[in-house]
């Protein structure tokens, strides 16, 4: 076994598979120091604009215009229903206060949890599909 | 046994079913379903080929090779965006490998690490310029795991195969 290994890999490709593996994990680790998962909340967000900002707290579908539809149920956030062929996004694990985030590439669509630092001076809920094409913030 | 991959003819058929090969990679990877809820999370099974190029012959032909691929696949399965995603990883990825390559130091699963590890990042980077608010902070390490693990059982699998296709190369 140990010939084998050294059959196949060098002592620098050992190294390097090392150190390619720990700077992911270093930066996994830095994104779990922040987190204030009481207030916590979804944002949504359409071709880089964001569409609103929602409460985890209460139920409800939100319909989002480009075909999108997501759900908050029981403090979890999912995507219920997709128009695009890949349908990656409705099969993507729920998300809810600890983070995360669901992403609709096709349609160019992002649900992402956010921390209350940057919800706080947002409010609740706003604005159904760009209508005015003025992002919220 | 490199007299039979050269020659002016010989080469260009090879680089042909390279090249062939490489694009039915792509496709059968696309029917493998992947059971993570991750995306852009796949094995890269066309990496196997351009990694083969770039052995067997050198950068020059590998890049060839990739960038036909991927407007290849990107024409028949995709479309403008899933192309740009597609040549930001295979660019940077190739010029990684290749440079890693001419360093001499490594061995080809590590430079095939490298590679998986830069395709990806290029690809959360095409993602971030191309998407504002792509929550890149999350996907960039799970990607560039899955990357160095995809890159790791591609050059394993190279490792392997190379060797019976071409003895004298520096694998």
């Amino acid at each position: 076994m140990q010939d084998n290994i050294s059959k196949y890999l060098r002592k620098t490709d050992i190294v390097l598979i090392i150190v390619l593996a720990l700077i992911p994990c270093v930066m996994m680790a830095f994104n779990l120091i922040p987190h204030d998962a009481d207030r916590a909340r979804l944002e949504i967000t359409a071709d880089g604009k964001v569409l609103g900002i929602y409460s985890l707290a209460e139920d409800r579908v939100i319909e989002i215009g480009g075909g999108n539809t997501c759900r908050i149920e029981k403090g979890e956030v999912f995507m219920s229903h997709a128009d695009c062929p890949d349908q990656i996004c409705v099969h993507s694990a729920h998300i809810n206060a600890q983070g995360g985030s669901i992403v609709c590439l096709p349609n160019k669509v992002i649900l992402k949890i956010i921390s209350a630092e940057i919800g706080a001076d947002a409010p609740d809920v706003i604005a159904s599909w760009a209508e005015k094409g003025t992002p919220v913030h | 046994m490199r007299k039979r991959l050269e020659g002016k003819s010989v080469k260009t058929a090879y680089l042909g079913l390279l090249l062939a090969l490489a694009v039915i990679c792509g496709y059968i990877e696309a029917l493998i379903p992947v059971p993570v809820p991750v995306p852009g999370m796949k094995l890269g099974l066309a990496n196997l080929v351009i990694a083969a190029v770039l052995y067997l012959y050198g950068p020059v032909e590998a890049i060839t090779v990739s960038l036909l691929r991927v407007l290849i696949i990107g024409f028949l399965f995709g479309n403008m965006f899933s192309i740009v995603y597609s040549m930001s990883g295979a660019a940077a990825s190739l010029i990684s490998m290749a440079l890693l390559k001419r360093t001499r130091a490594f061995g080809i699963i590590g430079v095939s690490a490298l590679g998986g590890v830069v395709h990806n990042v290029a690809q959360v980077i095409a993602a971030v310029l191309i998407l504002q608010g792509f929550p890149w902070r999350w996907y960039l390490p799970v990607l560039m795991l899955a990357g160095l693990a995809a890159g790791i059982l591609v050059g394993l699998a190279d490792r392997i195969v190379l060797p019976r296709i071409y003895a004298e190369g520096d694998y």
